[in-house]
């Protein structure tokens, strides 16, 4: 039998019983929408990550003060003054650590920023000149502070395009040279600290959930004694000229350190080095898994639908237990039955397959729009090799589930098949 | 030569260990152009031989010679490729597929045999049972009598050598059956070996011979001595 004569005929048959045929594939379009949309939201995240990381600048190092616990997560209120400004000037030493390019110590708080009478609360920096080496930005307006102005302490601060649009942006003032106030818990001084604005940067989006744009910067020695109060560091970043270099850069990092903090023992290290690239690795790892789980809950919605799949199937061959009869009264081989079942099945789920595949890929260029909306650099990323994988998948699914149903049909006796009520 | 030639055909129906037999010891030949009518009551076997006869079932022993071949030992699919190429079958039920066309329905024989022209062959043939002008009517648009006739053009339409009916007129009105019986006389007349089942004698009638079946053994075994001539029906007056 011809097989685009099969194919015509299957057609028909699932063409006079349209709502019963929509119902059927729901499960595989469900399946096959879902395998879309996960493996496109997986390519998405990743982008997103990677995405951040370029934002921020690559091969980075952090060192943090106190010791990973392999235990479990550092006691909550526990404070650790074990990092110092000297510790980066050691580190800036080439002789010791020659693959590095810029190194840049900081402190992280949140403080109150006022400007006449508005008053906003804002993530503050206090960091050096070599900030600008170890992160990615163009200045707005204005310039970042120099070291001299750093060493000597300079009451000067620079903005996120954000934060100065808030503070300066409804009178229209230029926020250069306009000195505001800011305030925090801890500080002696009433009224807050002023600083004169020396600088706005372009506006650089999210970076793993810290909206940069919302950050204000000010020299270290501000931020750590006339703000926080505090002698020590927060962080100390470390750019290497390339990624090749990352792990000799760590030995001679954690070098350095143990020599300024007098440690012999490995059991004393008080202080940790992470690695940007192991953070990105163990963001895709998460994401992976992620998309991994829900490929897995697709998969079931699969077998579900394919169930679905076996059931019509059955219920067909009983309905048209006659017909099957009659096929095989004028010539129809066992073959040829069965042939015919199958096809419908593969048919069916096949047709399940494509509306999943566009409802799919609907549904994940408007997850991509709403991320774009929210600000992040989302991209919109359908692969090749889903859409080759969901139709394998609903072709198979067919062959599966339809072929008991089929070989059933094949099977049937014509005498019997054509008395059948 | 002999058309059909069974000898000794026996057939049992076996339910656990219950065996029933319905055919004993059948005996007969059918020549080619004969109009033979199977006659007998309702579960007397006569069913089950034409589905011997017709390939859809397979005695329990005996022989059973077609065109003097013995087909007692063929698999399935040469048997559906023998009901393909010698076979037509005309049912009481008529058995036409629901929201098909009349054509479609005529042709269903012919996608499962290897002819060219098929169109052209389905419209000849229903052009034979004068349904030319229902070609592209749904088989639920048409009457009984002229759903029993596409049945006719679909049980012609591959040449069989034989064509049974079962019952033809058992679901029409006198007038559609009229019809029918005129139909499977002309094409008798015309050479086409006919094989009628039925259990009304005055459709067995029409036949040029009649076997009697009772119990599943063969009563009587005669010719009709004063046939019925089925007249036509106008619309088939060419």
């Amino acid at each position: 039998m011809n097989p685009l004569l099969i194919i015509k005929l299957v057609i028909k048959n699932l063409l006079a019983r349209k709502g019963r045929t929509l119902l059927t594939i729901l499960g595989i379009t469900i399946g096959v929408a879902g395998v879309i949309i996960v493996i496109s939201l997986g390519a998405g995240a990743q982008s997103l990550i990677l995405g951040q990381v370029t934002k921020l600048g690559s091969n980075l190092l952090y060192v943090q003060p106190g010791k990973t616990a392999d235990s479990g997560a550092p006691i909550p209120g526990l404070v650790i003054t074990s990092l110092v400004e000297s510790d980066a000037v050691a580190l800036r030493d080439r002789s010791q650590v020659p693959d590095a390019t810029g190194v840049n110590a900081s402190v992280k708080g949140s403080a109150s920023v006022v400007w006449e009478n508005k008053s906003i609360d804002a993530t503050f920096m206090g960091t050096d000149e070599e900030y600008s080496k170890v992160t990615n930005f163009t200045m707005q307006a204005g310039q970042f502070f120099s070291a001299a102005e750093n060493t000597g302490g300079a009451n000067v601060v620079v903005l996120g395009s954000e934060i100065s649009q808030q503070l300066f942006g409804d009178s229209g003032t230029n926020p250069l040279g306009q000195v505001i106030k800011v305030k925090s818990s801890v500080q002696s001084q009433a009224g807050g600290v002023p600083l004169r604005v020396i600088g706005v940067i372009a506006p650089r989006g999210s970076a793993f959930t810290q909206n940069q744009d919302e950050l204000i910067f000010m020299p270290l020695v501000i931020g750590q004694e006339q703000i926080l109060g505090i002698h020590y560091l927060n962080t100390i970043s470390i750019k290497v000229d390339d990624a090749a270099n990352v792990s000799s850069t760590i030995a001679a990092v954690n070098t350095v350190l143990k020599q300024q903090h007098h440690i012999l023992d490995e059991v004393n290290v008080d202080f940790t080095i992470h690695n940007q690239a192991d953070a990105v690795k163990i963001l895709s790892t998460i994401t992976n898994a992620l998309s991994l789980f829900l490929v897995a809950m697709a998969a079931i919605s699969l077998i579900v639908g394919g169930i679905g799949i076996l059931n019509i199937m059955m219920v067909t061959v009983a309905e048209r237990t006659r017909e099957i009869g009659l096929r095989k009264a004028v010539g129809a081989t066992k073959k040829a039955v069965r042939n015919q079942f199958l096809l419908e099945a593969i048919l069916l789920t096949s047709l399940g397959g494509l509306v999943g595949i566009i409802i799919g890929i609907l549904i994940s260029y408007l997850i991509s729009l709403l991320m774009k909306y929210l600000g992040y650099d989302w991209a919109f990323v359908v692969s090749v090799l889903s859409i080759i994988l969901s139709v394998g998948v609903s072709v198979l699914t067919g062959v599966i589930f339809g072929l008991f149903p089929a070989i059933k049909a094949a099977k049937l006796d014509p005498v019997e098949a054509l008395r059948y009520e | 030569m002999n058309l059909i030639n069974i000898k000794n055909l026996k057939k049992d129906y076996i339910t656990g260990d219950v065996v029933t037999p319905v055919l004993d010891n059948i005996n007969f030949k059918v020549d080619q152009g004969e109009f033979v009518a199977i006659m007998g009551p309702s579960g007397s076997g006569k069913s089950t031989l034409m589905h011997i006869l017709s390939f859809l079932d397979r005695a329990t022993s005996g022989a059973y010679e077609f065109k003097g071949q013995d087909i007692t030992g063929f698999n399935d699919n040469y048997l559906a490729e023998l009901r393909n190429k010698e076979i037509g079958f005309v049912f009481q039920s008529f058995n036409l597929l629901p929201r098909t066309t009349v054509l479609d329905n005529v042709k269903l024989p012919l996608i499962y045999s290897q002819k060219k022209n098929q169109d052209a062959l389905a419209k000849k043939s229903l052009e034979s049972v004068g349904l030319s002008h229902r070609l592209n009517y749904y088989t639920n648009q048409i009457s009984g009598g002229e759903k029993q006739r596409v049945a006719i053009a679909r049980a012609l339409v591959c040449d069989p050598a034989v064509i049974f009916a079962d019952e033809p007129t058992g679901n029409l009105d006198s007038k559609s059956g009229n019809t029918v019986m005129f139909l499977l006389q002309q094409l008798n007349d015309q050479g086409r070996t006919i094989i009628l089942v039925t259990h009304e004698t005055d459709t067995a009638n029409h036949a040029k011979r009649i076997i009697h079946i009772k119990d599943g053994n063969i009563l009587s075994d005669e010719k009709v001595r004063v046939r019925t001539i089925a007249t036509p029906d106008k619309s088939l007056i060419k």
